[in-house]
């Protein structure tokens, strides 16, 4: 993370500049939404179910304290120990003290976007610990050195010539070879070695009862199962907002969660961990990292509902034109530009602008939270704390003194008008942002104003 | 302060405003077939449904699908004869070679395909998973609609539990769907009648 990040805006900017590559990420995308769709409406109660989860959610969001506390205590009395941590530092350092109890210095890891936030695998790393990640576009893209793109797809930004070229340098593949099922299976023999030589395996959490004190993982792949249930520990990491209350309400985010993401009616597997193996270690670790500060914005605390399906991500018009990778941050897209700015405003305070408001995240967000409505409010907590540049404030300034002064308005539109008209190069040069990747419209020739003016009187 | 306590009084300054729970968080599946539905579901994850009529139709068949493999576990004294694998063993990781098992699972949900497994079924929990195929014998009469029901149906999940609906996949290169990721190539659901 030493690299400097770029802006947004500056990173669409070079994720943009090869055309084709871009329209068939887009297109890629907006496949997947496109399957969400179809299987959505294969049920009749599909809005209802959103409701019920939103619902759920704001019930967990105003009792959360208590459904942590049910959650620990039969937890607990299953036999898991639990663990708190304040913030991604203590995450990290009580998964490294769990390892070095156990003298284990290689762990098998299934998707958790909580550790990615955390950044633990460079933290386990520095402190001579080998992390392998176990899903498979996971996987390729810790091969590249690279953070996922997408918090369900994460090697979604790839072309299968480039999982190729990597897996023939690391995996020993023919060189050439992008058959997609032999490239799987080389990743299946490679990664299978690991879940068979690993003593520790740690995985997310999609879902955690309080009522019985159990949690869920889902998968397609198979590789949180094969990781825990050979390991002799097991270590699942959460943040504090996957807590529901009963294990009847999985009914009604089981058949959200995978339907939202793929389009799938579920997953292939969703695993109920409640008590470990016999002989076995097994390990919660509960982290805030900002979420209860969340949880105080009155404006925000919806975000914390989410369930991390990346409907929202695959529909929005700007991630599947920017990449995930430009936003970075752990999580992407739309709901990673409400999330982040928590973490850290002066940070993120490009993001919530990475949007057209369009609201098609909102549209399809499993669990109704008001994602395009956020997206819109942080932009004003931002410029009212001095976290937004000069130029855009200025522009803005600019804009709301014309906008106050009707005579001024009429003018300068008019002025503009005939501008364009007459040296049209002024406008479509490389100088105007606007003129980027699209043509300017050809300028009317009166303003409406005048067009009413002229016409009222017939 | 222990930073589960600073957690937690932050999260009782911070919350919202008590809500109640939503009324409604069930809802009923109209299927005109329970288990046509379920077939349905399986056909679209390369999953293939046998009924058989008792326990020797099941022996038989099972001796057809995986004549010439070997290392084939099972969980039913009644293929004993058929597995030459013994689940008992004391290392999970002594099942790796595994070829086939052919497991009794508890039931299956006909909106996704999906079979209920759970430690109270299993010797050992990696079994479906480190198999190279996999078989689920469940009562023909075991279906529910939907996941509403399957809960209704799952008072408790014991130890460990899992959903599994049709053979391990994965589509991360270039969404190209491929059977056969970590888990089980290939799926089977036997319905079994009633005896």
């Amino acid at each position: 993370m030493s690299k400097t990040v770029m802006e947004h805006a500056e990173a669409s900017e070079v994720f943009n500049r090869d055309e084709p590559y871009v329209n068939w990420h887009d297109e890629t995308l907006w496949f997947v939404r496109q399957k969400r769709d179809k299987s959505s409406k294969q049920l009749p109660e599909w809005e209802q179910l959103r409701e019920a989860a939103s619902g759920i959610k704001h019930y967990v969001l105003s009792h959360l304290d208590e459904l942590l506390i049910s959650f620990e205590q039969k937890a607990k009395e299953n036999g898991v120990q639990v663990h708190w941590a304040a913030n991604a530092a203590e995450h990290n350092e009580i998964v490294l003290g769990l390892l070095k109890k156990h003298k284990i210095d290689k762990m098998v890891k299934s998707k958790s976007m909580l550790t990615e936030e955390c950044h633990m695998n460079e933290f386990l790393q520095k402190n001579g610990i080998e992390v392998i990640d176990t899903d498979l576009g996971e996987r390729i893209v810790q091969l590249r050195n690279e953070p996922p793109s997408h918090i369900v797809l994460p090697a979604i930004h790839l072309k299968k010539k480039d999982i190729g070229d990597l897996f023939h340098e690391h995996l020993g593949t023919d060189a050439g070879a992008t058959d997609p099922q032999y490239l799987t299976e080389a990743a299946r023999q490679h990664l299978r070695d690991k879940f068979l030589t690993r003593r520790a395996a740690l995985t997310g959490v999609n879902f955690a009862v309080a009522e019985t004190g159990s949690f869920v993982v889902s998968t397609n792949e198979g590789n949180a199962d094969m990781g825990a249930h050979l390991a002799d520990i097991h270590i699942a990491c959460m943040g504090f907002e996957k807590i529901i209350p009963k294990q009847e309400h999985l009914g009604v985010f089981l058949r959200l969660l995978a339907r939202s993401a793929t389009g799938q009616p579920i997953t292939t597997y969703s695993s109920h961990f409640k008590k470990p193996r016999e002989g076995q270690e097994m390990h919660i670790v509960i982290v805030d990292n900002g979420r209860s500060t969340q949880l105080g914005r009155k404006d925000f605390r919806n975000s914390l509902k989410c369930i991390r399906c990346g409907a929202c991500m695959n529909t929005c018009p700007v991630y599947r034109r920017s990449g995930g990778h430009s936003y970075h941050n752990a999580v992407a897209g739309p709901i990673g530009s409400i999330l982040a700015p928590n973490l850290d405003m002066t940070k993120n305070a490009d993001l919530p602008f990475a949007s057209t408001l369009c609201g098609s995240c909102s549209n399809v967000c499993p669990v109704k939270i008001d994602i395009h409505d956020q997206l819109y409010k942080w932009r004003q907590v931002l410029v009212k704390e001095g976290h937004v540049h000069k130029s855009k404030e200025i522009g803005i300034r600019a804009m709301s003194t014309v906008l106050a002064a009707p005579r001024f308005y009429q003018w300068s539109g008019r002025l503009g008008r005939t501008v364009m008209r007459a040296m049209p190069f002024m406008v479509n040069n490389a100088l105007n942002p606007w003129y980027k990747q699209r043509d300017m419209p050809e300028p009317p020739k009166e303003s409406f104003r005048d067009w009413y003016i002229r016409n009222r009187k017939n | 302060m222990s930073s589960r306590d600073r957690i937690l009084s932050q999260i009782r300054q911070n919350k919202p405003e008590e809500v109640a729970l939503p009324s409604v968080t069930t809802f009923v599946s109209h299927f005109e077939n329970t288990e046509d539905k379920f077939r349905e579901m399986l056909s679209l994850i390369y999953t293939e449904v046998i009924v058989v009529k008792n326990l020797e139709e099941l022996a038989v068949k099972a001796e057809e699908l995986y004549a010439g493999v070997v290392n084939r576990a099972t969980t039913i004294p009644a293929l004993s004869a058929w597995a030459d694998f013994s689940l008992n063993v004391s290392d999970p990781h002594e099942l790796e070679t595994v070829e086939i098992a052919i497991v009794q699972a508890e039931f299956g949900v006909a909106e996704n395909g999906a079979v209920w497994i759970s430690d109270q079924y299993l010797p050992h929990r990696v079994l479906p998973f480190i198999t190279q195929n996999l078989a689920f014998v469940i009562p023909r009469n075991a279906l529910v609609d939907n996941m509403h029901e399957a809960y209704v149906r799952l008072q408790d999940t014991l130890g460990w539990g899992c959903f599994i609906a049709g053979p391990s996949k994965t589509a991360d290169i270039e969404q190209s769907l491929v059977i056969g990721a970590h888990g089980a190539r290939s799926m089977v659901i036997f319905l079994l009648e009633g005896e």
